[in-house]
């Protein structure tokens, strides 16, 4: 009970704070939309992100590519997790954020089996309110796949995962820690494939140290986020995964229906399908590794895909 | 959810004895990483501790020394020599350093101290009775000195056997494995079961040192230690501590005073 109450108190102060932040941004964003020419009778889109680095780029991507068309615009970035975006999504609060349709399923179904994009797409239509809805997914995926290093690739012909089966006996392998208890990880790759490594060494998620341990040899495989920089520093072979083991995890705008008028549709669609993996991958190197800011980063995409 | 039963059920959970991920491997990992880190932080500050500490001088330095090493953040020393030397990321070499750098200012305080605050009148009746410089520190400031140096060895080994489960962060093993595994796959019974054997290893290494001061300081010195009113200026007598704890009633602050 006291919980709850402590909750509902928690609940009620991200309300205000988010009606003075919707004041203040809509008020700077006014000038922006009479710069550019407003479409008649367009209802403000609300933009979200969750608070990492890549959706806040994503956000910046979607949000002015709209302003580009004359959409009214204002940001809500950096807003948290999941647990704390989605339900201000569901009550209205914010009316559109760059998601990932395969941890989006999951988090509105967790006993969903689904791995492709098109049964992950197929289980959040099923699922979502009827207040919300994923547009066309982008090819981009920021999900998990096994990555070999390039003298490893080479050595014993890698480019899938099945064409690790093989050679993974004599490989050591990285990954966060819970990768050798959680069923998706060493055991379902034991269970689906009957893949053995020689060892596997826990570092971490796709961070500085799984980066160093493959460059330094300490592991010649690892787990790791398919958009993580280090894949394109490290000329890291990504093994593809036809199989489709692991979930999809493609970048899809989820918006309030209310919001998505035939313009803005049409405009988040057509934002996301210049978008793929190396592309959203160099986009985080620029804001992780280059230190460049995530609107810069976005303006400069938008630019270079003539999206604006 | 009970602690107690919580820690019971796991460590008396039969698999979590065999293997190369077992209880008794972890213990051994862990006793093995910190006996290395204190023997290293021990053969620099000791004999740095005697050095200074004889020679008056350089206490500034050491203070400076000492208190660098503290305010480094270990978990962070940790991750940046993982990441950006070329010992390989699961090397033992950067949780030794880490480990040594934490175990370090505190026995180098308190070997300065010991030997720097040797009551005068014995250093002086040693001189006058022909002793040389390194017989004076040998003979008599290092065993007056010994209880202090044994001190600032014990809390270092507390720290260094608390502290070595950062040794999990980067892929090596130890008792950290538990804690650090059990996070991340929200085993937490593990993480309890873990902690607590870290705690049990404190325990031991606190009671094991306890032994060694007992049997190591002078029998004499002791004696000399609880009656003589000179030396009790520089050595408190346990009486005067107020603790039972043979050593308690050294000034424990006293390295902290630089």
């Amino acid at each position: 009970m006291k919980t709850k109450s402590h909750f509902r108190l928690a609940r009620a102060v991200a309300l205000v704070a988010l009606g003075f932040v919707t004041a203040a941004c809509s008020n700077s964003s006014n000038p922006s939309a009479t710069a550019a020419s407003v479409a008649k009778g367009q209802p403000t889109v609300v933009i979200g992100s969750a608070n990492f680095p890549e959706n806040e780029v994503l956000a910046n991507i979607y949000a002015d590519g709209l302003r580009a068309k004359g959409v009214p615009v204002s940001n809500h970035l950096d807003i948290g997790s999941r647990e704390l975006y989605y339900p201000l999504l569901k009550q209205g609060q914010i009316s559109l954020i760059p998601e990932y349709n395969g941890s989006l399923l999951e988090y509105l179904d967790v006993r969903s089996t689904a791995t492709t994009t098109e049964a992950v797409d197929r289980g959040l239509n099923a699922t979502l309110p009827p207040s919300l809805e994923i547009l066309v997914p982008a090819p981009a995926e920021d999900g998990n796949a096994l990555a070999v290093t390039p003298a490893t690739a080479a050595r014993y012909h890698l480019d899938t995962i099945g064409s690790l089966v093989a050679a993974a006996s004599q490989l050591v392998v990285g990954g966060p820690p819970e990768f050798e208890t959680r069923s998706i990880g060493l055991p379902g790759l034991a269970r689906a494939y009957g893949m053995h490594f020689k060892q596997f060494i826990p570092l971490d998620e796709s961070g500085p140290l799984t980066s160093k341990a493959l460059e330094d040899g300490t592991v010649q495989a690892s787990l790791v986020f398919t958009t993580t920089p280090f894949i394109i520093k490290n000329h890291l072979v990504v093994l593809s995964d036809p199989g489709h083991y692991y979930a999809a995890q493609n970048v899809v705008p989820l918006i309030a229906r209310s919001a998505a008028t035939p313009l803005v549709v049409r405009t988040l669609n057509a934002i996301s399908a210049h978008l793929d993996t190396r592309t959203l991958t160099q986009l985080d190197d620029e804001v992780q590794n280059q230190h460049m800011d995530a609107s810069t980063v976005a303006k400069q995409f938008l630019h270079q895909a003539g999206l604006a | 959810m009970n602690l107690v039963s919580t820690f019971w059920g796991w460590i008396s959970a039969p698999g979590h004895w065999h293997g190369n991920s077992g209880i008794p491997e972890r213990l051994v990992e862990h006793a093995t990483y910190c006996l290395e880190a204190l023997v290293i932080a021990a053969a620099i500050g000791v004999p740095l501790g005697l050095l200074t500490g004889h020679l008056r001088r350089g206490g500034r330095a050491v203070g400076a020394l000492a208190n660098l090493a503290r305010a480094l953040p270990t978990l962070g020393l940790l991750v940046l020599l993982a990441v950006t030397t070329n010992f390989g990321v699961t090397s033992l070499i950067p949780v030794l350093v880490t480990l040594v750098v934490l175990a370090l200012p505190q026995i180098l305080l308190n070997t300065y101290e010991g030997v720097r605050s040797a009551d005068p009148a014995a250093v002086d009746a040693a001189r006058g009775m022909g002793m040389s410089g390194p017989q004076v520190l040998i003979r008599v400031e290092a065993p007056i000195a010994l209880p202090l140096i044994l001190q600032g060895l014990r809390t270092a080994a507390f720290q260094v056997v608390a502290t070595a489960t950062i040794a999990a962060y980067v892929g090596i093993g130890g008792l950290g494995r538990f804690i650090i595994d059990g996070l991340a796959s929200k085993d937490y019974a593990s993480v309890v079961g873990g902690a607590v054997l870290v705690a049990l290893v404190a325990l031991v290494a606190e009671v094991l040192f306890a032994l060694v001061e007992r049997l190591a300081v002078s029998p004499g010195l002791r004696l000399v230690r609880s009656g003589s009113a000179t030396l009790a200026r520089t050595i408190p007598s346990p009486e005067e501590a107020g603790a039972g704890n043979d050593n308690a009633g050294l000034p424990e602050m006293r390295g902290h005073t630089l």
